[in-house]
């Protein structure tokens, strides 16, 4: 149980973690799902949540947008849309965020882009949530 | 013999030059740092996309998805990534003079060019290349966002059978001074196959590899073309950087000879003036 893994988390913009890990709990599509040590090769698309990661000093909280994940020999690659640790998230930011998609959909005017108003609205609670975590 | 005034007049124009070249240099160090940066951040996520695509396309045939299908090559059109601006040494004549080459070698196919900075389609528009498009402007305000336009466009011709393979022309980002000229197949996607003795056995997908794949398959490329338009815009500030560098110390040493030029004639000057004094002193006494 004790065993350890590596766990790298890589978005476009940087590599947000690369350290040892015991435990990893993501966001499939399918459902949140749990990686040990010996996991078998394993790949998945990911979306918006929160990545747990347990490591020998304590748990890291971060939050994704969305992407991939892929498990093979013993190293967990989580490619991810954005991933910011719970720590850094910028509560102000979301909450404005989550309001201007709020409001934006309750406008309903036709030149809106609605899949992509609720993507941002999805985003920004998953962010406050999170946020509440650290 | 030059006049003096001429000679100072010489130097302080190539000062001024000079000015400029040291001006034009601390600018494009300093864009170079920024777009090394995000150069850097993108690597490392471009390259473990390429991977994991590798893994889902080798255990799949290569029909699974549209930018995968290989056809037989009929038609090629090559994206030729130059710089919007010049004086930047021999960047974009580097890049042009490559692309004629691919160009020419391939003629049977028909070759189509897309042109990304308006230097090489300047370049490529004089010597009778079929240009599809040319998309300017890219590189002042460059974003994900562009490559994922552009992206989208070629992929767009790619499943209309317009083209059978899209070829790209790019300086790759070695370091500040040096750069290579790389060309890439874009398109069709070619999956980075893992070894065949790393080949994982009883790989589990969720929801399915088709999906995955469906998704997997244009985000690839996205980031792809992103990263080459990241290479190609580090190394055009990395090229300017050193031609401009290289241009201010020509300059200081033009300078320098002309300010030895005309302490000289000064020296000859005064000398000759120095001479016409005695000598007239001399025709006085007699």
């Amino acid at each position: 149980m004790d065993k350890t893994f590596i766990l790298e988390i890589v978005t476009p913009v940087k590599v947000v973690c690369k350290e040892e890990v015991l435990h990893v709990k993501a966001p499939g599509v399918g459902g949140y799902f749990g990686v040990l040590y010996n996991h078998a090769p394993f790949l998945t698309a990911l979306r918006i949540g929160v990545i747990e990661a347990k490591t020998p000093t304590g748990m890291h909280y971060y939050a994704t947008s969305g992407g991939f994940c892929e498990v093979m020999e013993n190293t967990m690659k989580i490619l991810v849309e954005t991933a910011e640790p719970a720590v850094e998230i910028d509560i102000e930011r979301a909450k404005q965020a989550r309001d201007r998609a709020l409001a934006r959909l309750e406008k309903k005017s036709p030149d809106i882009d609605v899949p992509r108003a609720q993507g941002a609205l999805a985003r920004a609670i998953n962010r406050l949530e999170v946020a509440e975590m650290r | 013999m030059a006049t003096l005034r001429t000679i100072k007049r010489r130097i302080a124009s190539v000062r001024s030059t000079q000015q400029i070249t040291k001006a034009m240099k601390m600018v494009a160090a300093a864009k170079l740092r920024k777009a090394q940066n995000q150069l850097l951040s993108t690597r490392p996520y471009a390259h473990e996309l390429e991977e994991v695509l590798g893994h889902i396309a080798g255990r799949m045939k290569r029909d699974q998805h549209p930018l995968l299908e290989a056809r037989r090559i009929k038609r090629i059109c090559y994206v030729v990534i130059s710089a919007d601006r010049g004086l930047c040494g021999s960047f974009n004549a580097n890049i042009s003079r490559r692309a004629l080459q691919e160009v020419a070698a391939n003629k049977e196919l028909q070759p189509a060019v897309v042109t990304i900075g308006s230097k090489g389609y300047d370049y490529l528009r004089r010597r009778d290349v079929s240009i599809l498009s040319n998309q300017v402007d890219v590189f002042n305000t460059l974003d994900f966002a562009q490559a994922q336009r552009i992206a989208d466009q070629l992929a767009g011709w790619y499943t209309a059978k317009k083209f059978d393979q899209i070829m790209v022309i790019y300086n790759e980002f070695k370091n500040a001074v040096s750069q290579k000229i790389v060309v890439e197949q874009l398109l069709p996607i070619v999956p980075l196959m893992p070894e065949a003795s790393k080949f994982p056995v009883g790989y589990i997908f969720e929801p399915n590899p088709e999906r995955i794949l469906q998704e997997i398959c244009p985000l690839n490329l996205h980031v792809q073309l992103w990263r080459i338009l990241l290479e190609s815009s580090a190394s055009e500030h990395g090229a300017r950087m050193t031609a401009m560098g290289t241009a201010s110390d020509n300059a200081a040493d033009m300078i320098k000879e002309l300010v030895l030029y005309y302490n000289k004639a000064r020296q000859a000057a005064i000398t000759k003036e120095l001479t016409e004094i005695i000598g007239g002193a001399e025709a006085l006494k007699g």
